[in-house]
């Protein structure tokens, strides 16, 4: 599962979805809005998607996980929307039988999400400025 | 051939606009990006994005058909 939420990410739901008796590992990685960026302070920032590619590559990106990995659930849910510092911004949920690989996959799945997906953050500074982010490769 | 452009991010920003729909005679999606960036003004070059033609990605050099939606993606900075 690969969502986008214009909300607040509820870690606590979105954990209970991977219950399951099969499991004996559960990795969850939350990525959260930082004050500081290459030496600006970081009062907030945005995140705009292309949600229809995003959603397709998003859910590739869970595919690919599940080829990869032994795992038993793996989902992403990415914030779009104006967030404050702290907010989730990314939250990625990977359970498997062993740790080795629920660890793998949910690395996997974070990297190629801010790789691959057209997601795209503009950060909101301390002296006023707001810049979009578009890192090289 | 008509054509409906969508732009994200700082190319939304340079073109004023989301969306726009444009008639042009070129051939791929590289020919289209020459020709908005000449008209908005855009500095990043085709070379750091990658393209999308009705909602998939697609090579610079795909040929494009009327009503094809273009959409040139800048970098992304997700996560």
């Amino acid at each position: 599962m690969f969502a986008l939420s214009e909300s607040a990410i509820d870690a606590s739901r979105l954990g209970r979805g991977l219950e399951s008796p099969r499991t004996g590992a559960a990795i969850v990685f939350e990525g959260r809005v930082r004050d500081h960026h290459q030496g600006r302070q970081v009062i907030g920032l945005a995140y705009e998607a292309y949600a229809e590619l995003a959603l397709a590559e998003g859910s590739r990106i869970i595919a690919e996980a599940r080829e990869r990995f032994a795992i038993e659930q793996a989902a992403c849910v990415h914030r779009v929307g104006e967030l404050s510092l702290g907010e989730t911004a990314v939250w990625v949920g990977v359970t498997a039988a062993h740790r080795d690989a629920a660890f793998a996959a949910c690395r996997y799945i974070i990297d190629e999400v801010k790789a691959r997906v057209p997601i795209w953050k503009r950060e909101h500074y301390a002296e006023g400025a707001s810049e979009w982010l578009h890192p090289d490769a | 051939m008509n054509f409906t452009l969508r732009y994200f991010a700082s190319l939304r920003d340079a073109a004023g606009c989301a969306e726009e729909q444009v008639a042009s005679a070129a051939e791929t999606p590289a020919a289209l990006y020459a020709e908005a960036a000449a008209r908005h003004g855009f500095t990043m070059p085709l070379a750091r994005l990658r393209v999308a033609v009705n909602g998939a990605f697609a090579h610079a050099d795909a040929a494009l058909h009327d009503g094809d939606e273009v959409v040139f993606l800048p970098p992304v900075s997700g996560g």
